[in-house]
């Protein structure tokens, strides 16, 4: 027989209209996991597989949490399920987690959704003894997401928003530049989030010379390094995201081809949303 | 790759025939007699080999139907008669995992069909998929005594698939009578054809069997990578069955080193552990512009088509871009699946490029056949030298040189040498590489004490399977790179054997 694993939504809320916050039951993924972790699921027999980073774990409860913003197909569909529905299959933990060790002080930048990535490692960063420093970035106010877990784990946080509807007006880079100047004393950047963010912080951190983590997410299939479509450029060599990452040295990225593949679908992904929409409509008029 | 029969004769000098005592009671058998005593070697001999009807090329290249259709019971009994039940059936020793060949061409021969299929099933839990996918040319087939004086060996793998059928087909798949268990706990990671053949075994001496699975379904690389329209996904699920039916219990979405260790599963009380994750990671050729959209494994297109069924998107969410010009890059039965592939899904143009001749191509006859049949054009003596984007980062076309060959060099092949000035310019909007693969770095990157050798592929010894840490074993891709279906079977035969004495000890 097949033993299948029950992968049930234990607790779930929208976190704004956009992003919702799941806790899974995964029992043997909430015991292995360490920050920097994902996993790859796929909701029905229909569906595709996604990777999804790990935002939070519960090893004795046995639950994992991630956070999901609607954009696709896969993503809107998830977040229309709701407490007590099982995800046909999720697994993980995948990639190698964040190498945590007291670097002195550490900045940590979430841009969007990527702040609920970020969260862990934070936490781990400021439980081996580090001084955490924060910067969450969105574009507006009802997109802020994870202040108050930041902020528990955080030394000092920073809040931006491109609207100026809430903290400062402006990007994540407008805060670590500040802090460049102010000469504020930084050992390490870890940033996660959308990649002309992570390029931008990249581009200002090298010109100071503070080493920077980034945290890639590139179109992915088995996560096992079967199928290579997850390949990026960091230096002059192809690394698998899944098995070689999700992070590396972001001063040694590509990121405007890692830009370009994460486009490689775009056209038939929007297709897939329209008629998932569209039969939305009419089941529930 | 054609041997010659020389060769052939000289390998068949240095075989030696396994279980002979067994085979022989078999054969002293009436029936087997009776068969015998029918006809004469010399009018068997006469008896052509049986051609395996198949959907015409105009209309399959259109669908994912099999191509082969399979044969009926009276034309596989005409082939079975061209048997000669020889005394030293060298086939048993040409099949990696040792079928009772003569016994179960016999069989078929009688005319009881399902007893043949049962006697496939005593060393071979997937038959059908054998019957189908083994290069039986270079193994049964090849030493075949009919084969060796006519020239055309008797159909082994098209009668081991009719049997299989039969007895699928008849809903009949009869469960051997298991051992009293062992009360032993064996762990197996990866459910394709290494991992299952290894279950059914362990299972079939009385043992409790689990395979861990990484992807959502079984199969591995039957199930991802060989496409439907030569072993159907329900033919599959009919042997997966068939295993779990022995006992065997099967854990998908679960990655051993990464999901748990093999000291986590240790802690649940399993003694031993077989290793059959495969060749995993797709090499690719670090030429410039590889990394633009649109150019990607044969791993990932094809997992995209059968594992995800990409074809029928958007029903199904996984997108595949169909391209109109399909380079599949490389000679392997891997390429010609993938640009079989891309013509079923609409390509105008389906091209292999190989840069050796036909001759050296290492892909199967049978398959190189049935591509040439499809209208699959062959780009021979052809290397890719870079990749050309489009404004969007969309591969437009490949920059080629023509080869021609030189001496063999170290794997026998002649080695193709560059012709200088002979670039030139390919159309192509998806290209599939399908150079190869290395095996899969997560068993070794988690088990630190295992050893590997520097492609990273897990060192066993020779005879037991067994790697370096006590109780567990390795077979298949993950111990020889690239191979087929069959040595990985053949090692996971060899490797119960060898778990069963470590247990049993």
């Amino acid at each position: 027989m097949i033993r299948g694993q029950k992968f049930k939504i234990i607790k779930k809320r929208m976190l704004n209209p956009q992003t919702g916050i799941f806790v899974i039951s995964a029992p043997y993924i909430a015991k292995k996991h360490n920050p920097g972790h994902f996993i790859i699921l796929r909701v029905n027999e229909t569906g595709e597989r996604i990777p999804l980073t790990i935002a939070d774990s519960d090893p004795e409860q046995g639950t994992i949490t991630i956070v999901v913003q609607g954009i696709g197909k896969t993503t809107t569909m998830l977040n229309s399920l709701q407490a007590g529905e099982d995800i046909l299959d999720i697994v993980g933990p995948l990639g190698n987690s964040t190498h945590i060790e007291n670097y002195g002080t550490v900045l940590i930048i979430g841009g969007g959704v990527g702040t609920a990535e970020a969260y862990p490692i934070a936490k781990g960063m400021k439980a081996a003894g580090n001084k955490v420093i924060g910067i969450i970035g969105a574009r507006t106010q009802d997109l802020v997401i994870f202040e108050e877990e930041m902020a528990n784990v955080c030394d000092e946080i920073f809040i931006t928003t491109d609207d100026g509807s809430y903290g400062h007006k402006g990007f994540v880079s407008d805060i670590l530049k500040d802090m460049i100047q102010k000469k504020t004393k930084i050992d390490l950047v870890v940033a996660v989030g959308p990649v002309p963010m992570m390029k931008v912080v990249c581009g200002i951190t090298k010109e100071v010379n503070i080493h920077t983590l980034v945290s890639l997410n590139p179109i992915m299939m088995d996560g096992t390094g079967m199928c290579g479509g997850c390949r990026v450029t960091v230096g002059s060599e192809g690394k698998f995201v899944c098995v070689d990452g999700p992070e590396f040295d972001g001063h040694k990225v590509d990121f405007d081809l890692l830009v370009k593949r994460q486009r490689m679908y775009v056209n038939e992904e929007k297709r897939s949303l329209n008629v998932f929409k569209e039969h939305k409509c009419k089941v529930s008029p | 790759m054609k041997v010659d029969k020389t060769k052939i004769k000289e390998i068949i000098k240095t075989m030696k025939i396994p279980r002979e005592t067994e085979l022989k009671i078999e054969r002293d058998k009436d029936y087997r007699k009776d068969l015998a005593s029918k006809m004469s070697a010399q009018n068997r001999n006469k008896i052509p080999r049986l051609r395996m009807p198949q959907q015409e090329p105009e209309d399959r290249r259109t669908n994912f139907n099999e191509v082969n259709y399979g044969i009926t019971p009276d034309i596989a009994q005409q082939e079975a008669r061209r048997c000669l039940d020889c005394k030293k059936p060298y086939c048993v020793a040409g099949c990696p995992v040792g079928i009772d060949i003569p016994s179960f061409i016999k069989l078929i021969d009688k005319g009881d069909f399902l007893a043949a299929a049962q006697k496939l099933r005593e060393t071979n839990a997937l038959p059908a998929i054998c019957g189908r996918v083994c290069p039986q040319e270079e193994q049964c087939e090849m030493v075949c005594t009919t084969g060796l004086s006519t020239g055309s060996p008797v159909a082994i793998g098209h009668l081991e698939r009719f049997a299989a059928d039969f007895e699928r087909n008849a809903g009949n798949i009869l469960i051997p009578s298991l051992p009293a268990p062992t009360g032993k706990k064996i762990g197996v990671i990866g459910a394709g054809p290494a991992g299952l053949t290894a279950a059914g075994s362990l299972a079939l001496m009385g043992h409790s069997v689990a395979i861990f699975e990484a992807l959502h379904i079984p199969g591995g690389v039957l199930a991802y990578g060989i496409p439907e329209f030569r072993l159907p996904k329900s033919v599959l699920a009919a042997e997966v069955e068939y295993v779990m039916n022995l006992g065997v219990e099967i854990v998908t979405n679960f990655i051993v080193g990464k999901t748990a260790t093999l000291d986590d599963l240790r802690a649940e009380g399993y003694e031993a552990f077989f290793v059959g994750t495969g060749a995993g990671l797709p090499s690719f050729m670090n030429v410039e512009g590889e990394n633009l959209n649109g150019i990607m494994s044969s791993n990932e297109y094809l997992t995209r088509v059968n594992l995800m069924k990409a074809y029928l998107f958007p029903e199904y969410d996984t997108p595949i871009s169909a391209g109109r010009n399909v380079a599949v890059i490389g000679g392997g039965n891997t390429a010609m699946d993938a640009v079989r592939t891309a013509k079923r899904l609409g390509a105008e143009r389906s091209m292999i490029v190989y840069r050796r001749s036909r001759e050296e191509m290492p892909a199967r006859e049978e398959e190189i056949a049935h591509a040439e049949e499809e209208g699959i054009e062959f780009l021979l003596l052809t290397l890719p030298k870079r990749f050309i984007a489009d404004e969007n980062g969309w591969v437009r076309a490949m920059e080629c040189v023509k080869m021609k060959l030189g001496d063999p060099d170290s794997s026998g092949r002649r080695k193709p040498i560059q012709i200088e000035g002979s670039e030139f310019i390919l159309d192509v909007d998806l290209v599939i590489n399908a150079i190869g693969t290395s095996p899969n770095p997560l068993i070794p990157q988690t088990v630190p004490d295992l050893r590997v050798n520097k492609w990273g592929a897990i060192v066993v010894e020779e005879e037991t399977k067994m790697t370096n840490i006590p109780g567990v074993f390795a077979g298949g891709d993950i111990v020889r790179g690239g191979s087929t279906v069959i040595l990985a079977m053949g090692d996971a035969k060899q490797a119960a054997e060898s778990i069963h004495k470590y247990l049993m000890r």
